[in-house]
């Protein structure tokens, strides 16, 4: 087990060494140092030296792979692809372009996204399960039907129209809860508990829908048949058989997105006004702050990758018959 | 002497080559019973007929919203034609009075007054703070709009009797003008449920008769923040929608389908070297590889601003760009897919066989395995569509989606959510474009799943 993490672990390096060449690619070969400069200080009329200054303040001054004045190994260390890139290998995300820590930022700016994903995930995966397993369980009838017809009817709702409708509906005519905004300790309820009802809502449609398709997959097998020949009821067949083996597939979808729940999610938080990193890179897009989108795209290929590892050893956990080699 | 001087943006030129595709698709398909087997069970189906007349609007009014051209705007002095630069599409021209009746701001849905006060000089010289007669909508109306709830419902209906009377003259057509076919169709008493089709036509019909015929006199959707018509722009926003969701196929259909079966087929070192490629990209979330690149490209389009002639062509090719984008973040799913069947078939008799007779790998790769994995890259196709639709609303609000100057759902309901929070509500740009993509959405969702349920030979053999 030991050995297969590691060895995982390390075939994990070149993918990120390939993230970190594309990223590299896309932000400073595409676009030079000097067309972001010019963005940011506006408009063609920028004189040579306000673009050097701006490049000196931020630290894009270097050369981009190689400087030859330097010596030693300072050759390659003191480079924009060193200095900007390969740190990113260490979690060392370096300054936002408007001068913050980055590294800091998002340890911050981790919990309020995870307050708000974590529910949203546990809430809309019990949800999910027990109107699948009701579909699953009057199937073929016309409750089934009209089920899938409302969940196929709310898959093609914009996730923006539960968001805003949400809101409007909640926030502004019932008045009920804060429309957005956050609060640190407990009281932040207030205001996790609309965008959790509206990211589970949102999610109904394609997640019954799923879990009804994985359902019925099991519902067709020979170990069902034999359960209900032994004379099994059908909860009992569907509880105890069904949702049982079922779980395999479940699982595995759940445990590639945990880690990155930690990211939150984009649209939610910007609406919600809540402080996590979703919102923190929405702004950063906003304010076009590259080090900071830079360092979200490695983050997000690392949890990515860290979720594909998480998956490949709940299978061992949840299906004996799986063994890691 | 010409009228007007055509023009091709780089997005209508893929859509006309998407359109010959097609049309070449469909005529290799006639001519193959067995590639026509799941195309009758498409046609079998309610739901498919239904859900594939729907489309069929929307694509009849995307494709006249693709036909750009320049307008005639005088002579010179020598009598040749001087073109205006505006580039207006023959939906534009169409639709008319709808794209150039604009109000001076918002306006409710039939509304014949603005939606906010304003000093209206009086008769006697002083002025007075009230809302002002539309200049266009309900003008025809007098002062105190009598009747106006009886002029609507009228028109309406005229409108709805016009639309059903085009409706009987093409389906009539459709029958070879044979009345007795077309009851036997209007009844479903033939070999497919057409009725269906027919009937969901008739209701689309009246509906757009309706809708145009009531449109010449009133906003009825009123207009937005700058005056403009919302209808006309949710109508116009249909282009952005069906470019989205199909050229970003396109585009990446020919990387995803050759490196998928080759990853497959040869195996070994070109198999690691495409796993590795799209596990690359694929562990970049891909709100963040879009934001990155999209931002990538606001920088290089602001410092290179010579390079375009015009905003049309500007944004147009930022739509491409998109779709591009769109493209690289969504063909690894397709390429793992092609890959997995392209190894199963390798092994199968008679690719084999086909081996041991001597054929290249090209040739096997195209007429032995290209072939039977085609109806993964249809389902694939099919199913990606609504997603792709729904992406580029979420987009257009992080504002890194679609140009602002392009029509689109993403686009207006970014303009009007703000307006959530005035008092009273300006509801109706944001319910006019949901109710849009709803529409398109579910449609396509519909009939992707008959599509897959006729394809896919897994679920074929369940029933």
């Amino acid at each position: 087990m030991t050995a297969y993490i590691i060895r995982r672990l390390l075939y994990a390096l070149p993918i990120l060494i390939g993230v970190n060449a594309l990223t590299f690619v896309l932000f400073f070969v595409v676009n030079s140092p000097d067309d972001m400069a010019r963005m940011h200080l506006g408009g063609k009329r920028v004189t040579d030296d306000a673009i050097l200054s701006w490049k000196q303040e931020h630290g894009y001054e270097k050369p981009l792979l190689i400087n030859t004045q330097a010596s030693g190994s300072a050759v390659f260390t003191d480079t924009i692809l060193f200095e900007k890139s390969l740190r990113l290998f260490l979690f060392d995300f370096g300054q936002s372009d408007s001068g913050r820590d980055i590294g800091h930022d998002i340890s911050q700016r981790m919990w309020p996204s995870l307050a708000i994903a974590v529910p949203t995930l546990l809430v809309g995966l019990a949800v999910n399960i027990t109107f699948a397993l009701l579909l699953a369980f009057f199937r073929a009838t016309y409750l089934d039907f009209w089920g899938v017809v409302i969940c196929v009817a709310m898959m093609s709702i914009s996730g923006l129209f539960y968001i805003i409708g949400g809101q409007f509906l909640v926030g502004k005519l019932l008045n009920l809860v804060p429309i957005s905004g956050y609060d640190t300790g407990v009281h932040a309820w207030k205001f996790m508990i609309l965008p959790v009802i509206v990211g589970v809502i949102g999610g109904i449609g394609a997640g019954t829908r799923w879990y009804r398709t994985l359902f019925l997959e099991e519902i067709h097998r020979d170990y069902v048949r034999s359960a209900r020949a032994k004379g099994l009821s059908e909860q009992g067949v569907l509880f105890r058989h069904v949702l049982r083996n079922a779980l395999i597939p479940i699982l595995t979808g759940v445990v590639v997105v945990l880690p990155l729940l930690f990211i939150g999610s984009l649209l939610t938080e910007s609406f919600f006004g809540i402080p996590g990193l979703g919102s923190y890179t929405i702004d950063a897009i906003n304010r076009q702050d590259f080090a900071i989108v830079r360092a979200m795209v490695f983050l997000g290929a690392v949890l990515y990758i860290v979720g594909l590892l998480l998956t490949d050893i709940s299978y061992t956990i949840a299906d004996p018959r799986v063994r890691l080699e | 002497m010409m009228h007007f001087q055509p023009v091709i943006l780089w997005t209508d030129a893929l859509i006309y080559l998407l359109l010959l595709l097609t049309l070449g698709f469909i005529w290799y398909t006639r001519r193959h019973e067995h590639l026509m087997q799941p195309w009758k069970r498409v046609a079998r189906s309610r739901t498919g007929q239904a859900a594939m007349v729907v489309l069929l609007f929307y694509v009849i009014v995307g494709l006249l919203d693709t036909l750009h051209f320049h307008p005639k705007s005088g002579d010179d002095a020598q009598g040749g034609t001087i073109y205006s630069t505006e580039v207006l599409s023959l939906f534009d021209q169409i639709a008319g009075s709808l794209r150039t009746q604009r109000e001076k701001t918002y306006s409710a849905p039939f509304a014949l007054h603005l939606f906010s006060k304003e000093n209206i000089e009086q008769p006697d010289g002083g002025t007075r703070r009230d809302f002002p007669r539309l200049k266009y909508g309900g003008a025809h109306l007098n002062a105190s709009a009598d009747g106006r709830f009886w002029d609507i419902s009228v028109k309406a209906a005229t409108g709805a009797l016009q639309g059903a009377v085009v409706w009987l003259l093409v389906l009539l057509l459709l029958c070879r003008l044979d009345p007795r076919r077309l009851v036997r169709l209007l009844r479903g008493e033939l070999e497919n449920p057409w009725h269906v089709g027919a009937w969901t036509a008739l209701l689309l019909m009246m509906l757009v008769g309706g809708s145009w015929e009531l449109s010449a006199y009133y906003h009825i959707l009123g207009t937005d923040k700058v005056g403009e018509d919302v209808f006309f722009q949710s109508l116009k926003s249909i282009r952005t929608g069906l470019v989205i969701g199909t050229l970003t196929t396109l585009v990446m259909l020919p990387a995803a389908i050759l490196l998928g079966i080759m990853a497959g087929y040869f195996r070994g070192w070109i198999d690691d070297v495409i796993q590795y490629l799209y596990t690359t990209l694929n562990s970049i979330p891909g709100v963040l590889l879009i934001a990155a690149a999209v931002l990538m490209m606001q920088i290089y389009m602001s410092n290179h601003a010579d390079d375009f002639n015009s905003l049309t062509e500007r944004a147009d090719l930022r739509l491409l760009f998109l779709c591009l984008i769109l493209g690289v973040t969504s063909w690894t799913g397709l390429c793992r897919l092609l890959r997995g069947e392209a190894l199963k078939l390798r092994e199968l008799e008679y690719v084999q066989a086909a081996r041991a007779f001597g054929v290249g790998n090209f040739r096997i790769l195209v007429r032995h395995v290209l072939p039977n994995v085609m109806h993964i890259v249809l389902i694939s196709i099919v199913l990606d569509f609504s997603g792709l639709v729904l992406a580029e609303a979420v987009l257009s609000y992080i504002s890194i989606g679609v140009d602002p100057a392009t029509n689109s759902w993403g686009n207006m309901i970014n303009g009007a959510r703000l307006e959530l929070a005035r008092e009273p509500v300006v509801w109706w740009s944001l319910l006019a474009a949901f109710a849009f993509m709803f529409t398109l959405v579910l449609a396509a969702n519909l009939f992707s799943d008959v599509v897959r349920d006729a394809f896919d030979p897994r679920l074929r053999q369940q029933r």
